[in-house]
């Protein structure tokens, strides 16, 4: 009976009703878009770190968990890798460069990763192989990098980089091709230690044996090994650093927190305006239909065939709303370029999707419960 | 009009009161009134009579103070909540001044609502909307919906769902507010065969006295008591046809029998 009534109502009036959908589709849309971004601008602050095959990152004491302000030299790393529970430990440099397209195109910036082959830090690959020595000219590009210059193991690559007053170009063979490995925003190619230092942009050109620092340990724990426990053994055995796990570490990175909070209180508002429109609309729609109701009760219908009909209503323009907004976002982003941070995986828009489909019903609440209060007596004597 | 059958509606004393007990206000002051199947009754008076009171009672929208009160064998005062809800629709047919019909239903849908409604809606039911509808003129309106029919269809559209279901007492409020004396005329006098023809109880609340002419008795209502009630079809017809109504008999219920 509910059905029936929420049904005929809604197929009478299908041009309000869709016009309605339409509007929560959008507000769907634009939930799962800014989630979507969150997601990627996370991934693309962060995915070389959350990508480690490691637990603790170590940091030079007072660095206050920042990467850039970290430099430890190489011989802390045997002190790491006696602690109870550590498997490996891996040096890890960072800077930025270019890498240089061969058709004269413009420069295209990177994140330039030195690391340890074989070590924590170090990806793993997709296709092709790890790094071998640890001053070969060849390195591991990130998805980003080969798909947008069309790499493939094999290939040629060649960084750009500032020695001094000089501008050198550096040739690497590209070794792998990994997934994508994101740090600030920027494109990774990850090149073994000694060559690092030797191709790094510098403000004085390069000796060349020139001791290589790295600015952090990456520290790989046995199985079944407690974070907690080695991260204190740490700073109790190891002098001057000071050490996180894998999730402070990038919560520290510079603008990350206030990034995504920001977009999280984006999110939140935007559910809460979809809260409220969806609210604001069937409570407009029940006010009109006050009399209808009463008439309704008054023939002998009962509160819940009524509040049913209304929940029905609710239901089933949220479903559609969010149905098409989810499938039309989900084509949307098949055709976005890489380079947009923009991330959506099922699980969140699937997440999402239920989110908004619980949130309708709910908005709508009070309009239902307005409708089973209706006093059929109102039918009557008008 | 068959007064040997048992009455639909059966009223003793009853009384509707609001407010505290310092000061009551008594919408009903002791109403008696018997209804018989095939009876078709006009309840009339001043606003403030106690008319609309008594027709919310006699709906179960309104339970008693006190006083007895039997509608189809059923004593109104004893059902619960939900009793009520399945009384009012499977026992009473209703049509009101206005929203008498459901906008998103077509004339034929709103009739069938009844049957809906009480889940008698069969093989063997579904012809009786449109036959209905037909015998009131309206079979070629079957599909349209209320807002492409003129406020006489509508009442008309609204008889019919009052009736399709058989219940035992029709009830009417203000059944012709709103229509043209033309209009007026056609749907009460198409109501009042109705109820003779299948045997109902029939009760209309109206301020139009011109409509008593349908209708075997009229019930004069003030200050929620009866005040006067007129069987005479003689005297019937001079009220309709304007004469002042006849002085008050002194004891206040007169001959309950026709």
């Amino acid at each position: 009976m509910s059905l029936y009534l929420a049904f005929k109502e809604i197929w009478r009036n299908r041009g309000r009703f869709l016009l309605f959908s339409l509007v929560v589709g959008l507000i769907t849309m634009l939930v799962l878009f800014i989630a979507g971004l969150a997601s990627g601008l996370s991934a693309a602050n962060r995915e070389y770190l959350s990508d480690l095959d490691a637990q603790l990152i170590v940091y030079q004491e007072n660095s206050d968990y920042l990467i850039n302000a970290s430099r430890l030299p190489m011989d802390k790393a045997p002190g790491l890798r006696r602690l109870p529970g550590v498997q490996e430990v891996g040096a890890i440099a960072l800077t930025n460069a270019s890498v240089w397209p061969a058709d004269g195109a413009e420069a295209f910036d990177i994140t330039l990763i030195g690391v340890e082959p074989g070590k924590p830090g170090e990806p793993s690959v997709r296709a092709g192989q790890g790094l071998r020595g640890t001053r070969s000219r060849e390195a591991i590009i990130d998805k980003r990098i080969a798909e947008e210059f069309g790499l493939e193991p094999g290939d040629s690559l060649t960084i750009k980089s500032t020695q001094g007053t000089r501008e050198e170009f550096f040739s690497l063979t590209v070794a792998g091709v990994a997934d994508r490995q994101d740090y600030l925003f920027l494109p990774s190619v990850i090149v073994p230690y000694r060559t690092w230092e030797r191709i790094r942009p510098q403000e004085t050109p390069p000796q060349s044996d020139a001791p290589f620092i790295p600015n952090v340990f990456a520290v790989k724990l046995q199985p079944g090994a407690d974070v907690a426990q080695v991260q204190a053994s740490i700073l109790r055995t190891v002098p001057k650093v000071i050490a996180a796990d894998v999730q402070t570490a990038i919560e520290s990175i510079p603008g990350y927190s206030v990034q995504q909070s920001t977009l999280n209180t984006q999110r939140f508002f935007t559910l809460l305006i979809g809260v409220l429109v969806l609210g604001g609309f069937f409570q407009i729609q029940t006010l009109q239909k006050i009399g209808q109701i009463g008439m309704l009760k008054a023939i002998g219908a009962a509160n819940r065939t009524v509040a049913g009909a209304s929940l029905w209503q609710i239901a089933i323009v949220t479903s559609l709303g969010v149905g098409l907004g989810g499938l039309v976002t989900f084509l949307l982003t098949l055709g976005i370029p890489p380079e947009v941070p923009l991330q959506l995986t099922g699980v969140t828009i699937a997440t999402t999707t239920l989110l908004l489909l619980v949130i309708g019903p709910l908005a709508g609440m009070v309009s239902i419960r307005m409708a089973g209060r209706v006093d059929p007596l109102t039918a009557i004597g008008q | 009009m068959i007064p040997m059958l048992k009455p639909v509606v059966e009223t003793a004393e009853l009384e509707k009161r609001y407010g505290d007990a310092a000061s009551p206000i008594r919408a009903l002051a002791g109403v008696d009134l018997t209804v018989h199947p095939g009876e078709f009754v006009a309840v009339v008076g001043p606003s403030g009579s106690g008319k609309t009171t008594l027709l919310s009672t006699l709906a179960t929208l309104l339970t008693p103070t006190s006083g007895k009160i039997i509608v189809a064998g059923e004593d109104l005062g004893s059902l619960s909540e939900s009793e009520r809800t399945v009384f009012r629709r499977s026992k009473i047919g209703f049509t009101f001044q206005s929203n008498n019909l459901v906008p998103y239903l077509t004339a034929r849908e709103n009739v069938e609502l009844m049957l809906r409604l009480n889940g008698t809606l069969n093989k063997q039911t579904r012809p009786l909307a449109g036959e209905l509808l037909d015998r009131l003129g309206l079979g070629d309106r079957l599909k349209s919906y209320p807002n492409q029919l003129s406020g006489g269809q509508q009442q008309r559209v609204a008889i019919a769902r009052a009736l399709v279901h058989s219940p035992e007492l029709v009830l009417a409020d203000e059944p012709t507010a709103s229509l043209d004396t033309e209009r007026a005329h056609q749907v009460v006098e198409t109501f009042a065969s109705l109820i003779h023809e299948q045997g109902r109880a029939g009760i209309m609340v109206t301020h139009d006295l011109r409509m008593v002419r349908y209708v075997d008795r009229v019930v004069r209502m003030e200050d929620g008591q009866v005040a006067d009630i007129l069987s005479d079809p003689g005297a019937i017809e001079a009220l309709a046809e304007g004469a002042p109504m006849p002085v008050s008999i002194p004891a206040p219920l007169e001959a309950l029998a026709a």
